[in-house]
């Protein structure tokens, strides 16, 4: 019995709980409160699971640590099992810096800033149920990584469902309602299709133990229920991660959802996927694993390809990075799929790297999003290094980090998965694994490519002009709205309309610098909070510009570069992706001892 | 001979029937007062307390399960005296059972925990009448009468061990329940629902008594476990006595005969008894009245239907089923395991489609039917466990989803599924409660009460070699989710501020005046919504003027099913305690 992990997930769930208390005080007091309650509860969390990695005993990471083992449901063999060890280790302090982060994110700067959810806007935005929601999935990302247990590793696994599915149904994006529809129903899909394998496992061997069935390696069930178990499991898990031909949920999931859930999706979401591989499909089901491997390391593959010629394809910055994610879990899936140590030490160095590194290009590419009012690579235009040259900068660290640039977090997972399908494990075709592994390569470069593109579509070339249109009648300077749509304009258009933009916003672009509107779907919070801080509305060409040019040198100054806030919530995250680069023994010293008896390694 | 009666087995019923008697008077001699309404009500609620308290009381003494109006030794003749005799005469005196007198009533773990459901069920159900029975048109004394008939035959069916006793309960359930439908007077809607009830409810009895009597006439008896003993020494006489016993007569042989032709005539009755139960429970092909019966009757009838009567179904079905015809599961196992699939399949696909909250319920209450009915799919003595689980989950989260829409005003006849936008926002624990209950029968956290009773239904299926069947559910499971969550959404969803048509209307006249385009969507669509929220006030005025109090008891019966829910939820293993933990006793 720990009382440490216990906390873990008691206090954001008792600060959950205390939310549903709050007094109905008036409403600037409660959004302060609101402010304070969030950063305080998450850092608590956070200060709790530094704590927890500060007392782990790192000789022993390979064994479970600070177990908590309480009978919780006699009937159904479910205990209360939790425990950490190596692997899991680095995930939940992934989250609790995550969600902290996002609190940060959400909590610091002025109701004004980019990306304030909490601030006040027209129709409501229920900044209380944010905070709720926020706390309750935390709960949920964390129990997973902790459980110990078959079915309350299920239990956990589900808890995420329902917060994240508001999180992008309500603060979402435009085409937030179908996104939100599809992100459940697909990962609800594969759990039930999980939950079905997890207890295929149970009625073969009668345990629902996790370290004591990945201690009997598969002893009591035959290779084909082995391989079967595995199939379901795994299956339950890739829509998760997720794989190739089941990862249709995630682009539109990532783009709809606010920064936060972006964030907290691509951050730790994703890796319950691959977590669940390795924690449960891998050490419990070996058979299963070697029979189904070749197969997961083909779809890993054609994943790392598809995600990387899908990403080329892309005009949307945040549609482009939930692609990328495709592409980068295909590595680790890859890893797994070689079951040798250091391909699977790969793969959760890539998981731990992916979520750093990806949470931080959401966090820069809702930023982006934020001041330009658009994610659209077009319009966007190009020369954001002149216009905002440290916002650009940090793009640039995060898409070099993404790309796999030596030195920095991203490379070492790729390179080791590439390594372990270079000698893949006893009783997989090497010959396979060397074409995956040529494969593999070919989607490095080419993650390079689109990367390197999409830099200097938006970073670098010269600047087209952005003009703010004031949004509030009192700032309205006549003579703009005769400029109307131009070629520009027209182009962005079309291009939303490719973008499957249900019919109900064509009002709202008919004349795009209205923008606003409130009311139904069009009270998006981006737009809204374009609104608040009258940034853009629409683009004109330069030619236009002219026209309104005094419109422009006033709103010009108006487009902040990174604020505070933003960097605080930033900065942890470059400082652990340098040096998980730099030093990438600090992870793999403590993932390492778990491998070796995970895969079975000597 | 006389019988004697153990008055404390039959304490249960007993109460309710002379509660009923007592609230029948109550309301024909007391002064029509408005604090009779209120009267009445207290005395219902306190005879299904009361009852309840008996139940309870026989759940904690332990020992052997109560019997009572067992046949007395000498009057018990041999099954084989009966028409139809089949048995050879050699095997009778062996049989160990036959020594043991039969009773028609019995308590045991499984009377008591049905017997539990339906009582506090019947809580729900007599608090939300007091919310029903506030608008005035409905005759308060029979109201209660009614209900408590029902609750009398939901409690004495699990406690039935023949089959006169079973089809008299079931009858008793079932009849008082038309009457319930159609006392809302001069609405054409519940009329009509009771009238669909009445000939649906009819052609299944029908149905069901000529399997009853098929079942009765091959084996001599009505006693549930006589039947299967009768029916095992038939299959084991006709296998196990071939040919070759040469000494004897001809009768004994053509006896015999009959013994070894027995399956044919048990399967028709056995095909029939199910179909008649499959009305009652409103499994797939028997479903088609379930929609409009639920959203014509008044909501606390359509709760009643949904738990009380679905229960008493299913409880009849697993009498029949697993201690008369235990030895026939041949028959009965793959046939459950097809109604089964086919009533979760096509009770989701129903209810996908549907606007109306209370038709949505009913069609995902016909899914639930599925998901209960699945473990009894496949040969295992305890998969009947899970089914009584499940259906103790379902009974209180379905409970807890009526009482809120009994709650929920309903504007302009609707009760439509958009008419529950913003609930969350303009009553919060309203709102809350109703997703909590709703993502409960979804079978999602943080509705875990749900999610551990599929996870029981499907340990069982996968344990007893119904793969497929628990494919079939994991993808029923996947589409009930999404009507389930469709609803919850609009819960949080608020009510819009501005329509979006104001918005093109001024982005047309220019966009640099964005101040003027919100200013002139507030005019505009201020006059829709404005009367929209005009059309609220009045509702609700309404509601409060005509009800008056009514929505304390309804609050009630939702702080009854939450709290019940939510303790399901934090501690499953309540509800695997309360399943029976050996079989069934025989009577």
């Amino acid at each position: 019995m720990s009382w440490l992990l216990i906390a873990l997930l008691g206090v954001p769930l008792a600060g959950a709980a205390a939310l549903l208390a709050l007094p109905g005080a008036d409403v600037a007091a409660r959004r302060r409160l609101l402010r304070v309650h969030g950063l305080v509860v998450s850092g608590l969390t956070f200060a709790l699971s530094v704590l927890l990695a500060a007392t782990f005993d790192y000789g022993n990471a390979a064994r479970p640590q600070f177990v908590t083992d309480l009978a919780w449901i006699p009937g159904l063999d479910l205990r209360f099992h939790l425990g950490v060890d190596g692997i899991s280790l680095p995930l939940v302090v992934l989250t609790t810096l995550l969600t902290f982060l996002c609190f940060v994110y959400l909590c610091r700067g002025s109701a004004e800033g980019p990306g304030q959810l909490l601030a006040p806007r027209p129709g409501g935005n229920r900044p209380r149920a944010l905070v709720f929601t926020l706390l309750v999935l935390e709960v949920g990302m964390i129990g997973t990584f902790l459980a110990l247990d078959l079915l309350l590793f299920f239990v956990f696994f589900e808890v995420v469902l329902i917060p994240m599915y508001f999180v992008i149904a309500v603060w979402g994006g435009r085409a937030r309602r179908a996104a939100a529809i599809k992100f459940i129903l697909y990962t609800l899909l594969g759990s039930v299709v999980l939950l079905l394998g997890l207890l295929l496992i149970w009625s073969q061997t009668g345990t629902l133990d996790m370290t004591a069935l990945a201690q009997a390696r598969g002893t009591g069930m035959s290779t084909s229920v082995q391989t079967l178990a595995f199939l379901a499991v795994g299956i339950g898990f890739a829509v998760k991660a997720p794989m190739w031909p089941l990862h249709t949920w995630l682009p539109d999931a990532h783009t709809e959802a606010p920064t936060v859930g972006s964030v907290l999706l691509a951050g730790v979401l994703l890796k319950m996927g691959t977590y669940g591989i390795a924690r449960v499909a891998i050490p419990i089901l070996p058979d299963g694993a070697v029979a189904v491997a070749p197969w997961l390391g083909a779809f890993a593959v054609v994943g790392i390809v598809y995600g990387s010629l899908a990403c080329l394809a892309q005009r949307d910055l945040k549609r482009m990075i939930a692609y990328s994610s495709v592409g980068h879990m295909g590595f680790v899936l890859l890893g797994f799929a070689t079951l040798t140590p250091a391909g699977v030490n790969g793969a959760l160095f890539g998981n731990i790297a992916h979520g750093l590194i990806t949470a931080l290009l959401f966090f820069v590419a809702g930023a982006i999003k934020e001041r330009y009012g658009t994610s659209d690579m077009p319009a966007l235009g190009g020369g954001m290094m002149t216009r905002l040259p440290r916002l650009a900068s940090l793009l640039t660290f995060a898409c070099v980090a993404s790309l796999g640039l030596p030195g920095l977090a991203g490379f070492w997972g790729e390179m080791l998965a590439l390594l372990g399908a270079f000698e893949p494990a006893a009783g997989l075709s090497r010959p396979l694994y060397l074409v995956f592994m040529a494969l593999g390569g070919l989607g490095t470069v080419l993650t390079a490519a689109y990367f390197l593109l999409m830099l200097s579509r938006v970073t670098h070339g010269r600047s087209t002009e952005t003009v703010h249109v004031p949004v509030l009648a009192g700032v309205t300077t006549g003579g703009l709205p005769s400029t109307g749509p131009t070629g520009e304009e027209t182009d962005h258009r079309e291009n939303d309309r490719e973008e499957g933009a249900p019919t109900p916003e064509a009002d709202e672009k008919e004349g795009i610098p209205v923008a606003t509107g409130g009311g139904g779907d069009a009270s998006s919070p981006g737009a809204i909070s374009a609104a608040t801080s009258e940034t853009v509305a629409g683009t004109v060409s330069e030619t236009a510009s002219a026209v309104t040019s005094g419109t422009t040198s006033t709103t010009r100054s108006r487009m902040p570069d990174v604020t505070g806030y933003e960097l605080a919530a930033w900065v942890p995250l470059i400082a652990l992706i340098l040096l998980f680069g730099l030093w990438p023994k600090a992870l793999l010293l403590l993932t390492d001892p778990v491998v070796r008896t995970l895969v079975g390694a000597p | 001979m006389i019988q004697s009666i153990d008055y404390y087995a039959v304490a249960p019923p007993l109460v309710l029937a002379l509660t009923a008697g007592l609230v029948l008077l109550l309301d024909a001699f007391l002064p029509r007062r408005p604090y009779v309404r209120t009267a009445l009500g207290a005395v219902t609620l306190a005879g299904v307390i009361g009852a309840l308290a008996v139940v309870i009381s026989q759940a904690v003494r332990a020992g052997d399960p109560l019997r009572t109006f067992c046949v007395p030794e000498g009057l018990l003749g041999s099954p084989q005296a009966a028409i139809g005799a089949i048995v050879p005469p050699v095997t009778e005196p062996t049989a160990p059972t036959a020594a043991v007198a039969p009773c028609s009533f019995v308590v045991d773990d499984f009377t008591l925990v049905f017997a539990g459901l339906a009582l506090f069920a019947g809580i729900v159900v007599v608090l939300l009448s007091a919310t029903e029975l506030s608008s005035g048109d409905i005759p308060v004394g029979e109201w209660y009468f009614l209900l408590l008939c029902t609750l009398a035959g939901a409690v004495a069916l699990p406690a039935s061990r023949d089959l006169i006793m079973l089809v008299v309960a079931l009858e008793l359930v079932s009849l008082p329940v038309f009457a319930l439908t159609a006392l809302r007077r001069y609405d054409g809607r519940s009329s009509e629902a009771a009238v669909k009830l009445f000939l649906v409810s009819v052609v299944s009895t029908a149905v069901m008594l000529f399997g009853v009597s098929l079942l009765y006439g091959t084996t001599g008896t009505v006693y549930l476990d006589r039947i299967a003993h009768v029916l095992r020494q038939g299959v084991s006489a006709a296998t196990g006595l071939g040919p070759g016993s040469g000494g004897a007569g001809t009768a004994y042989e053509s006896s015999l005969r009959i013994g070894y032709d027995l399956p044919a005539v048990v399967t028709v009755a056995v095909v029939l008894v199910i179909a008649g139960f499959a009305f009652k429970i409103a499994a797939v092909p028997f479903h088609a009245w379930a929609g409009d019966v639920y959203q014509g009757a008044p909501i606390p009838v359509a709760a009643l239907l949904s738990v009380v009567s679905k229960a008493t179904g299913f409880a009849g079905l697993i009498l029949v089923l697993v201690v008369a015809l235990g030895g026939q599961g041949a028959t009965w196992v793959p046939l459950i395991a097809i109604l089964a699939a086919l009533t979760m399949t096509v009770g989701n696909l129903l209810a996908m489609r549907q606007r109306h909250a209370v038709r949505l319920l009913a069609w995902s209450s016909v899914a639930q039917s599925g998901y209960i009915l699945a473990p009894l799919g496949i040969r295992n003595d305890e998969a009947m466990n899970a089914s009584v689980a499940y259906l103790v989950f379902y009974a209180a989260m379905n409970l807890g989803a009526f009482a809120v829409v009994t709650l929920v005003p309903r504007r302009s006849g609707g009760g439509e599924l958009d008419d529950y936008r913003g609930l969350a926002l303009q009553r919060p624990a309203a709102g809350l409660a109703l997703a909590f209950f709703l993502i409960c029968l979804a079978g999602l956290p943080p509705g875990l009460a749900g999610l551990f009773a599929k996870i029981v239904v499907f340990r069982e299926l996968l344990g007893g070699g119904g793969g497929w069947l628990a494919v079939v559910m994991a993808v029923n499971t996947v589409v009930g989710l999404y009507y389930y969550v469709a609803w919850v959404v609009r819960i949080f969803t608020p009510v819009p501020v501005l329509t979006p048509v104001s918005v093109t209307g001024s982005a047309m006249t220019g966009g640099g005046a964005t101040g003027s385009a919100v200013a002139g969507g507030t005019a505009t669509g201020g006059v829709m919504t404005g009367s929209a929220v005009a059309g609220d006030v009045v509702v609700g005025g309404v509601r409060t003027d005509g009800r008056g109090a009514g929505w304390i008891p309804a609050t009630a019966a939702i702080a009854v099913a939450a709290i019940v829910a939510i303790a399901f939820s934090v501690a499953p293993q309540l509800v695997l305690d309360l399943v029976p933990s050996g079989l069934i006793a025989v009577g």
